[in-house]
């Protein structure tokens, strides 16, 4: 078991997949423990950007790509840009779910996982629905099937990303003209349904 | 050599991280950081599944889920916003209003 | 001729259905008049078919259409129409048609008015079925349905209350409705499993298709399905042990007791044993039928005394057909078919006269029906004693009227058998007969008033209704003067039914006959002496002898009805309440209470899972979808 993993460990392929998995395991574990939101925000864009190494290990260089530019480009600078309306310096103040119970569910659950995956796959009577072309880069490839076979979902994805473009921007930008994190004492006359409470502290 | 199982090894680990995420914070935030960890754990995968047995399918998966995780993120934040405005804080505890 | 088969079936049908337009109405005269009509179409193509039948002699088959066709068993909805089945429809539609145009006066102030005539001529229709059926499930199925319409109008008056039995000899009409129900349901399951006996063995249901194939069927075969299908016509014809229903029955309007004992009920189990003459004819059956035989001169003695002591008008007159149905089943029993039948129809006349006539009487007294409160009614109710005391005549059986020729001919056939102990029992019955029926007549209208110091003021019946009796009086008349007619009319059917009297008997007849009308004579003048006369010699009440032995017996009919009671009745409601309380109420009710409880108490234990806070539901959420994970993995690997 562990000759295994050091000889892996010698190619390039496995060095790789140890180093990611490292490191995104353990960044994606600041994620969910830091107390600070700016920093667990880091540490996931870190984290997605090392998730497209995966990917690029696994061939899927298209889909690599998209997950730099979707998720670091686009859903962590959304992170980024909500984070102005809230206070993100401050450290979050919670009481946390005992924390017994959440380990032994969240233990349990990759226990289960992992056995499940560890356990041999008959792949035999597997067949491949969308084989790879040989020869073909897999972007061109990836475009191959998307626009044919995958079409009509391909564009309702479309109409659905801007759905939900409209609707963020409906429900974020309403009464965009009040500030939420100043004190709000001056604007005494905004007496709409936002009920702005003052800082706690 | 790294085999399907590896990957799949570390998928699970990263889900099992994001549910702990979900079950352990109470930030609705944080929520959504964890469960776009879960998200990620998925797409590898599905991206791994893919290479091993030569199929696009894996792939095609794992765009639309990039695709659902984009719009969830975009109308997700809209609610945030909005819930924030209302009550002042992001905190599942005080938003405990479903009790009937 | 098939349209005329099917007006008469029908018309009776349509005039039920009419009816039940207007059920939930106000009375409505046209009602009735609209389905005495329709009643009287369909005797008038009764009619049309029997004068058919006579002159050409040629029998109709109709099939109307395939009821039930399942692989082999396939039976059709047909009907016949020959000398039996014509015989039984004119005279049913006959009685039905003056029960009608009866009833339009009698129910005149009731509030169900317009339902009592969709059940009527429902009754009439299903009873048309029964005779017209060319099969046994056919006439089962009639059967069922006179069944259901006795059910609906013996308890018509549902809303009566259940009066005490020692003030007045009356129950409830519910109960009397449930009773006649229940004793017919038993005896029908017997008439079916005749039924399944004979498509067993036969392999078919219509009659001539089974009778054709008696001779080869085995003695067994033939004596289960005679016993099981007499038992049928026991329950229906009221034969003991199955007879206390009939008596009961009287809660019902007195209309529907005249329909059901003359024409269209009780009648229908001597329909069942002349229909099926071939297979009681059979030598194979001869003890059953002999038991037949037995058992009607038995059932003709044992309601003629009970009648003795009655006090009720309605309840002697109910003995009287339970007698002459005796009369019937002997004749049947004895191999004379064609004299039980030709009784039927003559004893259907002059019974629905007595029975109307009773109902004048109860009319005129404000439903009081107990002799002894009656007496010289004549004068009220000139009309109705000329057609009391006629139809009682005719019952007595004193030539010319029909009474006696039917009765004397069934005489002289037990004679003819050499069963003289029949024969003598025939005779006597004959003899008390006369005694109760003029006893009855001589109570109500001749001797004292003692009804006007009760405060009853008496008054006639309504004309039309008088009037439409009249032709039953005629018919009580004339009927029997058209026997040795009839005999060759109906001789066509068959061999079976054919039955002549020996040389002996011939040379003998005029003799049993003047004894017979002696007896009955001096038993009309024994009732005179005892019970007409006025002044010092006027009746009195004889409480010392109502404490006697013999009457408190008779009265008590034999004391069969609390036997019933006590012995079957109490229990089986005694087990029945054993069954409520410990199965039903211990296993049934308190299984299905636990489940019920069951998700009771879950619901309450969980309900504390429902904070409101959704970090507590997706915590469950989680344990929910670790618990799937294991169960899908588990499952993996034991698949």
């Amino acid at each position: 078991m562990f000759e295994n993993f050091i000889t892996s460990l010698m190619t390039v392929e496995g060095f790789a997949f140890y180093l990611f998995s490292f490191l995104t395991i353990g960044l994606f574990s600041v994620t969910v423990m830091s107390k600070n939101i700016l920093y667990s925000m880091t540490s996931l864009a870190a984290a997605m950007v090392l998730v497209s190494g995966f990917f690029f290990l696994l061939g899927a260089d298209f889909l690599g790509v998209i997950q730099i530019i979707v998720y670091v480009g686009a859903v962590i600078a959304l992170y980024a840009f909500a984070m102005m309306f809230f206070d993100a310096t401050r450290d979050i103040k919670e009481k946390n779910t005992n924390s017994f119970v959440v380990f032994l569910l969240g233990g349990m659950s990759a226990l289960v996982l992992v056995l499940m995956f560890a356990a041999p796959i008959h792949s035999n009577d597997i067949q491949a629905l969308y084989p790879m072309t040989e020869g073909v880069g897999n972007a061109q490839d990836v475009g191959m099937v998307l626009f044919t076979k995958y079409l009509v979902p391909f564009e309702v994805a479309a109409v659905m990303l801007l759905v939900a473009m409209i609707a963020g921007i409906i429900l974020a930008g309403k009464k965009m003209n009040h500030s939420i994190t100043e004190n709000m004492e001056i604007d005494n006359d905004a007496k709409d349904e936002i009920m702005i409470q003052k800082d706690k502290e | 050599m790294i085999g399907l199982s590896h990957y799949l090894i570390v998928s699970a680990i990263i889900f099992s991280i994001g549910l702990i995420g979900v079950l352990r914070r109470r930030n609705l935030l944080m929520l959504f950081f964890a469960t776009e960890i879960m998200l990620n754990a998925v797409n590898i995968a599905f991206a791994a599944i893919s290479h091993y047995y030569n199929d696009l399918t894996g792939q095609m998966f794992a765009f639309f889920i990039i695709a659902i995780a984009a719009s969830e993120v975009a109308v997700g934040l809209g609610i945030l916003i909005v819930l924030y405005k209302k009550h002042g804080s992001l905190d599942l505890d005080d938003l405990a209003s479903m009790r009937g | 001729m098939e349209n005329l088969v099917y007006i008469a079936l029908f018309a009776p049908f349509a005039g039920s259905l009419f009816a039940s337009l207007f059920g939930m109405k106000e009375r409505e005269i046209f009602v009735g008049v609209v389905a005495s009509i329709l009643i009287f179409i369909s005797f008038l193509a009764s009619a049309l078919l029997a004068a058919n039948l006579y002159m050409t002699g040629e029998v109709i088959h109709v099939r109307m259409m395939d009821w039930i066709a399942v692989g082999d068993f396939n039976v059709g909805f047909g009907f016949v129409v020959d000398h039996i089945s014509v015989t039984m429809m004119s005279v049913v539609t006959l009685v039905s048609t003056v029960v009608h145009i009866y009833a339009i006066g009698y129910m005149d102030h009731d509030r169900s008015f317009n339902r009592f005539f969709s059940y009527l001529s429902a009754f009439v229709f299903s009873m048309m079925i029964l005779v017209m059926s060319d099969n046994f499930l056919g006439l089962f199925i009639g059967w069922e349905g006179v069944g259901v319409c006795s059910w609906l109008l013996v308890g018509f008056w549902y809303h009566k209350e259940d009066k005490p039995k020692e003030e007045n000899p009356s129950i409830s009409p519910s109960w009397a409705a449930n009773e006649a129900f229940i004793m017919n349901r038993i005896a029908d399951l017997g008439m079916l499993i005749g039924i399944f006996i004979l498509y067993w063995n036969t392999g078919s249901l219509r009659y001539d298709e089974v009778f054709a194939q008696l001779p080869y069927l085995s003695e067994t075969v033939l004596a289960g399905a005679a016993i099981a299908l007499f038992i049928g016509a026991m329950g229906k014809s009221a034969q003991f042990p199955l007879h206390t229903w009939l008596t009961d029955a009287m809660e019902g309007p007195t209309p529907v007791s005249a329909l059901i004992h003359a024409a269209t009920m009780v009648t229908a189990g001597v329909f069942l044993v002349v229909r099926s003459n071939p297979l009681y004819a059979m030598p194979e059956v001869s003890g059953v039928s002999m038991f037949i035989a037995s058992l009607g001169t038995f059932v003709a003695f044992y309601a003629a005394s009970m009648a003795l002591v009655e006090r009720d008008l309605k309840r002697i007159i109910a003995y009287s057909t339970l007698s002459q149905l005796g009369y019937m089943f002997a004749a049947a029993g004895l191999g004379a078919y064609w004299i039980a039948l030709f009784h039927l129809a003559a004893h259907a006349f002059f019974k629905a006269l007595l029975f109307l006539g009773g109902g004048n009487v109860m009319h005129a007294m404000n439903d009081e029906l107990d002799l002894f409160k009656m007496g010289n009614l004549k004068k009220e109710m000139r009309a109705t004693w000329l057609y009391m005391g006629f139809a009682s005549i005719a019952l007595a059986g004193l030539p010319p009227l029909a009474g006696f020729w039917s009765k004397d001919a069934i005489i002289e056939t037990a004679f003819n058998e050499q069963t003289y102990i029949l024969w003598f029992m025939l005779v006597v019955t004959a003899g008390m007969t006369a005694f109760y029926s003029f006893r009855q007549v001589f109570l109500s209208f001749h001797g004292e008033d003692r009804h006007t110091p009760l405060g009853f003021h008496p008054h006639e019946m309504y004309t039309f209704a008088l009037v439409a009796m009249f032709p039953l009086a005629v018919l009580a008349l004339i009927t029997g003067w058209f026997m040795s007619a009839y005999k060759v009319f109906i001789y066509h059917i068959g061999e079976s039914v054919q039955y002549e009297m020996s040389e002996h008997t011939h040379h003998l007849a005029i003799y049993l006959g003047l004894l017979v009308i002696f007896i009955v004579l001096a038993s009309i003048a024994y009732a005179y002496m005892k019970y007409a006369r006025t002044g010092d010699k006027a009746w009195k009440r004889d409480e010392a002898k109502e404490q006697g032995f013999f009457y408190k017996l008779l009265k008590n009919q034999y004391y069969v009805p609390k036997f019933y009671e006590e012995f079957i009745t109490k229990p089986y409601s005694m087990i029945s309440e054993k069954f409520w309380t410990g199965v039903d109420l211990k296993i049934v009710d308190a299984t299905v209470d636990n489940i019920a409880k069951f998700f009771y108490t879950t619901g309450d234990k969980t309900r504390s899972m429902q904070t409101g806070n959704l970090s507590n539901y997706l915590n469950w959420m989680a344990v929910g979808g670790v618990i799937l994970l294991a169960v899908a993995a588990v499952s993996a690997i034991f698949m």
